[in-house]
């Protein structure tokens, strides 16, 4: 490893963008090159599922770094250009353009992109997917039009923008095809209480519910639901979840699974390309796990993994993942993982409006979700990197300070 | 356009015309100021824009609301005058404004 390597990084996204500052930072004076498909400037994308949708953030504002910040980081940024391929044995990557780049190290944070709805009729103007700003920006476009918005897709994203639609006055209905919403990451209650509140707000939630197909019908849509209903709709937005974009690695014979594989160290299977953010699978060492996950705490941390491992001082990935979704006025905030809890412990009380949620495996605490109880998401982010754990009948009174727990120092 | 000038963890001083209706981070962002890092770009869930507001503004500017308060647990080096600076917003009357960014990394 050395700082002058000549480094091609595949995505520039808050990962790509992250590693270079990191490395430029820490001292790497070699080329850095930085190449995108989408046309604009690395952007944040959390927002594009609530404050840019109602107008309060620009895209200007979104951008990550102003154009003259980007410079003085001495980055090629080739944006807009995809890559074709990976010649691993030339140590080089070809580009739409035709230009081949030689690299020393190459590094793959090229991110997810949306899972297309698989039902006829999901090409039809005025259905939306939502990835990224193209996509916000049709949406922010076509909503103030709306009247009737139809969500399919019952998790983070598809509740975002349901949200951000009721408090444009629109009409809408989430169509969720599990028995709940957010299920793949929260406990049922967590999905109950967000049902209550949307539902408080209006929101007409269709549950256990597939998509049949959607058609035109005049100026409107109209969504067919497989128990035969048939919902008017000016807008409908999709956000049934993403797939990642591990093509690239797959067809140059990178390890791949459900993401490119990476070790602690975000090194993939050819010790000279590394993979970070979205895309790698990686192994956590703090959770003793292997997994992908989509989060801007995790492209930034994992960011600055790679970097290290980039400058030859690598150190073992080990952050408390964390997460949150803005929906109405309330805040969720989610630490650690929760795959694999056989018990969960309530704290505080729903009706409040403000509680949390523990997870067990055992007696071993694996995460927390909070609901406008950030003293608790911040305590649950110290004592989970501290590997403490909280005994299950502590974290269920919710006068337990759980800051007693935290290791002197 | 108001004027805020940052003091970075080296010491040094940036002064910088923000807008108004962005954030204290928004500017720093714009400006390059090192140590601002505001990892979840104003979202008050992490703490990397972590500032000391200078003790002659500490009145003006207010101190942080509940979630903010909670938010601040996570920073580094936590003072009376600590607030995440996502969360404070340029106005005409924060022109001057001096903050003292904090160690974030």
């Amino acid at each position: 490893m050395s700082v002058t390597h000549r480094i091609v990084v595949v995505g520039a996204g808050q990962a790509g963008l992250q590693l270079c500052e990191t490395l430029r930072r820490s001292g790497h004076t070699g080329p850095l090159v930085l190449v995108g498909d989408e046309p604009h400037l690395p952007y944040q994308r959390p927002p594009l599922s609530k404050k840019f949708l109602t107008g309060e953030l620009d895209a200007v504002r979104l951008a990550l770094r102003p154009a003259e910040q980007l410079a003085k980081l001495d980055v090629a940024l080739k944006l807009g250009t995809a890559v074709l391929a990976i010649h691993r044995d030339a140590h080089e990557v070809a580009l739409a353009d035709g230009e081949r780049l030689g690299y020393d190290r190459l590094v793959l944070a090229t991110g997810t992109r949306v899972r297309r709805l698989p039902a006829p009729g999901a090409a039809l103007d005025g259905v939306c997917h939502l990835r990224g700003l193209d996509d916000a920006q049709a949406i922010r476009d076509r909503l103030g039009a709306a009247r009737r918005l139809v969500v399919i897709g019952g998790g983070f994203i598809g509740l975002e923008v349901a949200a951000v639609a009721r408090g444009l006055g629109k009409d809408v209905t989430i169509v969720e095809a599990q028995n709940r919403l957010m299920p793949r990451v929260v406990a049922p209650l967590v999905s109950e209480h967000y049902a209550r509140v949307h539902a408080g707000h209006g929101v007409h939630i269709h549950l256990n519910t597939q998509v049949e197909g959607i058609v035109r019908a005049g100026e409107a849509l109209a969504v067919a639901l497989d128990d035969g209903a048939s919902l008017p709709a000016d807008l409908v937005v999709v956000g049934i979840g993403v797939v990642p974009n591990v093509e690239l690695a797959r067809e140059a014979g990178l390890h791949c699974e459900n993401g490119i594989v990476v070790d602690e160290y975000a090194q993939s299977s050819d010790p000279a390309v590394l993979a970070i953010g979205d895309v790698a699978w990686h192994r956590n060492v703090l959770l003793g796990t292997s997994h992908r996950l989509e989060s801007v705490q995790h492209a930034v941390d994992q960011a600055k993994n790679a970097a290290a491992t980039l400058l030859g001082k690598p150190v073992p990935y080990a952050p408390v993942p964390w997460f949150w979704s803005d929906q109405y006025d309330l805040k969720l905030q989610m630490a650690g993982i929760n795959r694999g809890h056989d018990s969960v412990v309530l704290r505080g009380t729903p009706d409040s409006g403000a509680f949390s949620v523990c997870y067990y495996e055992g007696t071993r605490l694996l995460a927390m979700d909070s609901i406008n109880q950030p003293l608790d998401h911040m305590l649950a982010r110290k004592l989970l990197a501290a590997g403490v754990t909280v005994p299950p009948t502590a974290a269920a009174d919710p006068e337990f300070e759980l800051k007693t727990l935290l290791p002197a120092g | 356009m108001p004027k805020i000038i940052y003091v970075d963890p080296a010491g040094a001083r940036h002064e910088c015309e923000v807008k108004n209706g962005l954030s204290v981070m928004e500017g720093a962002v714009q400006n390059g100021v090192p140590g601002i890092i505001a990892i979840c770009g104003g979202g008050c869930a992490c703490s990397t824009c972590h500032a000391y507001v200078d003790e002659a503004w500490v009145e003006r500017v207010g101190g942080p609301n509940t979630m903010e308060d909670a938010t601040l647990g996570l920073a580094n080096d936590r003072r009376a005058t600590s607030r995440l600076t996502c969360q404070i917003e340029v106005t005409p009357e924060l022109d001057g404004l001096v903050v003292h960014v904090a160690q974030n990394d």
